[in-house]
């Protein structure tokens, strides 16, 4: 099939001289927001763009950063690993300096492999797991906290607030659930709690209540759940109908209306790390007011991501440069920068430094802070 | 581990956790066995029967919530019956597209067909539901404190009463059914020969289908004692609750129907009490080398009957 050859041969000597054209415009700066547009995480990744466009719409506005207007591109993971690694390739070939997602850590961490090799800086706003920046890559950051840094506060908190209490710590064996449970269990028994049991719980199951009568049997008060909230609903709600009574703690995942529908009334008192509500925070009441002028309301990462651009902008202009090794060395150089979560500075592996976690408690169907 | 000298009590409430997840996993058996026993093929579609009767079940409690039926024992009757009728449906175009056009065929492929018929639903099901986990309320909590000992208060829920019940109910159901109807006479005959009952007059198809149909009606109602009871599901619980159902029906004696249910039971009790006393993590590894230890010594299942080739 010679002249199916000579076409597919025709169609890729012109894509390549349209991508060699693309580069060739003028003065912009190319910017990209990854996250979950479509799936079951959507809200969030509609969160994201609506941060990110606000964020480029501010900038541009004040003249753009180094006197080039910035252009964003907008990138779907679906929250899926393997969409990650090829939107990751997309973002590179449209030679875009900085990528602010993905959402998930499981999207998260795949995608940052090809932006190191590519050369393109990252910075998540909602990617929690440790994993994501310790594994020393010049280019990964966020602005979120860690993983570990919830259950330090947790662990803290249980042995202040639960002194003398018999505690379980059950996790899921996950790489998110297992990791909080050990944070927790090494800060409260610093604090001079230890627990009485630590066991891992299979999830996907529905059926927890040989696990339950344990804890019962060994006079649990305070149970502590490193996992999601499926399986943290239904210990609680099956522990409930068993006749103890228990605090259920947990980490953020419980922090989604999903927790409530499978518990009921059982849910109710759980208390949940989480980061403090961005919109009351006297630095974004600005920011916070233009979104709500245009009927947005800047719930969950919304912010999170408004911020992740702004801190980029400015460590440019520092900079003097868009090149994503200067603007990655000036972050962790200097700062803290100003944002609308506050001030923000970043340790030499990108995290911010200062993790900000408190407790949500659920009442009566909805969770509020403490 | 025991820190107040409630042994006792201890295992009173595993035994009663266990019972019920056994109750579960033998209703579920129980429809496995019933279609092996007439045809001698493992309906592998038949976990996810159960899934979308489960599924039907909150669609109409959800509907009926809406248009304002709140009386609780109406609704969950009304719910049982939709969800019962639509999953029957199911049971009877199942059988009609996947497996009847095989009969005849050799052996293997209806299994593989099975296979093929258990994906298409679960994905058919992940894609019009969604892959989230869909929840329900407690509708019946509560129940009865049966002892106390030195603090530990055993309990057992009403709807582990019904679940039991419920169970026991279904097994005397078609028990009567297979041994003192005609329908029954016709699927034992279908057991023994097909060719044979043809030749004689019964009308093998409707049968068949009949076998499907109720099967697929027993699912539903194990879907909706699941559902009530952990009011969790998602579009793979009918994968992982077959496996187990699958395994106590072969444990129990695939074709024997007080097998399905003994089978299930055994297979409860095992999880929960290596649960209770040793790891939490490995009740499954349990469950399974006890139910490959016993096969190896009672190749046809605790209750089944080993096949008689005729001569």
């Amino acid at each position: 099939m010679p002249r199916k050859t000579r076409i597919i041969r025709l169609t890729a000597v012109l894509g390549a001289l349209l991508i060699g054209m693309a580069p060739a415009a003028r003065a912009q700066i190319k910017i990209a927001v990854v996250g979950p547009i479509t799936g079951s995480n959507a809200t969030f990744g509609t969160q994201m763009k609506e941060g990110a466009e606000q964020a480029v719409a501010d900038i541009n506005a004040k003249g753009g950063v180094l006197g080039q207007k910035l252009v964003l591109e907008i990138g779907d993971d679906a929250c899926d690993p393997k969409q990650a690694v090829s939107v990751a390739n997309q973002m590179a070939e449209r030679g875009v300096k900085v990528v602010v997602g993905h959402f998930c850590s499981s999207s998260s961490i795949p995608a940052s492999k090809v932006y190191t090799e590519e050369g393109i800086l990252q910075i998540s706003p909602a990617s929690t797991n440790p994993a994501y920046t310790d594994n020393g890559s010049w280019n990964t950051f966020r602005v979120c906290g860690r993983d570990d840094q919830q259950g330090a506060v947790a662990g803290k908190y249980i042995a202040e607030h639960f002194r003398g209490a018999r505690v379980a710590i059950l996790h899921d064996n996950s790489a998110y659930g297992k990791g909080l449970a050990d944070e927790t269990r090494k800060a409260m028994n610093a604090a001079g709690l230890k627990e009485t049991i630590y066991t891992a719980y299979v999830p996907g199951e529905r059926d927890y209540s040989a696990l339950v009568s344990r804890l019962k049997e060994a006079g649990i008060t305070v149970i502590y759940i490193g996992g999601y909230q499926n399986e943290a609903g239904l210990i609680i709600r099956q522990a409930k109908e068993q006749g103890m009574h228990v605090t259920l703690i947990g980490g953020d995942a419980l922090v989604t209306k999903e927790f409530w529908d499978i518990t009921g009334n059982t849910g109710e008192g759980t208390l949940m790390t989480f980061p403090p509500d961005p919109r009351s925070r006297p630095s974004a009441a600005a920011v916070v007011q233009e979104f709500k002028a245009k009927g947005i309301d800047p719930e969950g990462y919304v912010l999170y991501t408004y911020a992740a651009i702004q801190i980029w902008a400015e460590a440019a202009t520092k900079a003097h440069s868009a090149e994503p090794r200067k603007v990655a060395e000036t972050l962790k150089a200097n700062g803290p920068w100003p944002s609308v979560l506050g001030d923000i500075a970043f340790d030499k592996k990108g995290d911010i430094t200062k993790g900000d976690y408190v407790f949500y408690v659920w009442h009566n169907g909805g969770y509020s802070q403490m | 581990m025991n820190h107040g000298g409630s042994i006792l009590a201890y295992a009173l409430q595993q035994l009663i956790n266990g019972v019920t997840l056994g109750m579960i996993y033998g209703l579920i058996a129980v429809g496995y066995t019933m279609v092996y026993g007439i045809i001698g093929m493992i309906n592998f579609a038949h976990g996810d029967v159960f899934m979308i009767g489960a599924f039907l079940s909150l669609i109409a409690l959800v509907g009926l919530a809406a248009i304002g039926v709140t009386a609780v024992p109406l609704a969950l009757a009304m719910a049982l019956l939709f969800a019962a009728a639509i999953s029957a449906l199911y049971g009877w175009a199942i059988e009609r597209v996947a497996y009847r056009p095989l009969r005849g065929s050799f052996r293997l492929a209806p299994l593989i067909s099975a296979i093929g018929m258990s994906i298409t639903l679960e994905n058919y099901v992940q894609v019009v539901q969604g892959a989230r986990v869909k929840p329900l309320m407690p509708l019946i909590p509560g129940g009865i404190t049966l002892m106390n000992q030195n603090g530990f208060a055993v309990r057992l829920g009403w709807l582990q009463m019904l679940i039991v019940l419920v169970t026991l109910l279904v097994l005397a159901i078609f028990t009567w059914l297979v041994t003192r109807t005609p329908l029954g006479r016709a699927m034992r005959a279908c057991e023994q020969d097909l060719k044979m009952t043809a030749l004689l007059g019964i009308d093998v198809d409707r049968t068949i289908s009949l076998t499907f149909v109720i099967g697929a009606a027993l699912a539903a109602v194990a879907g909706f004692m699941f559902l009530l009871y952990y009011g969790s599901i998602d579009f793979f619980i009918g994968f992982i609750a077959g496996v187990k159902a699958f395994t106590a029906a072969v444990l129990g004696g695939i074709g024997s129907l007080p097998g399905a249910v003994l089978g299930g039971l055994l297979i409860g009790l095992i999880e929960t009490f290596w649960s209770a006393y040793f790891s939490v993590q490995y009740k499954d590894v349990a469950a399974f080398s006890i139910l490959a230890i016993a096969l190896i010594f009672l190749p046809t299942g605790l209750l089944g009957r080993a096949e008689v080739e005729k001569v």
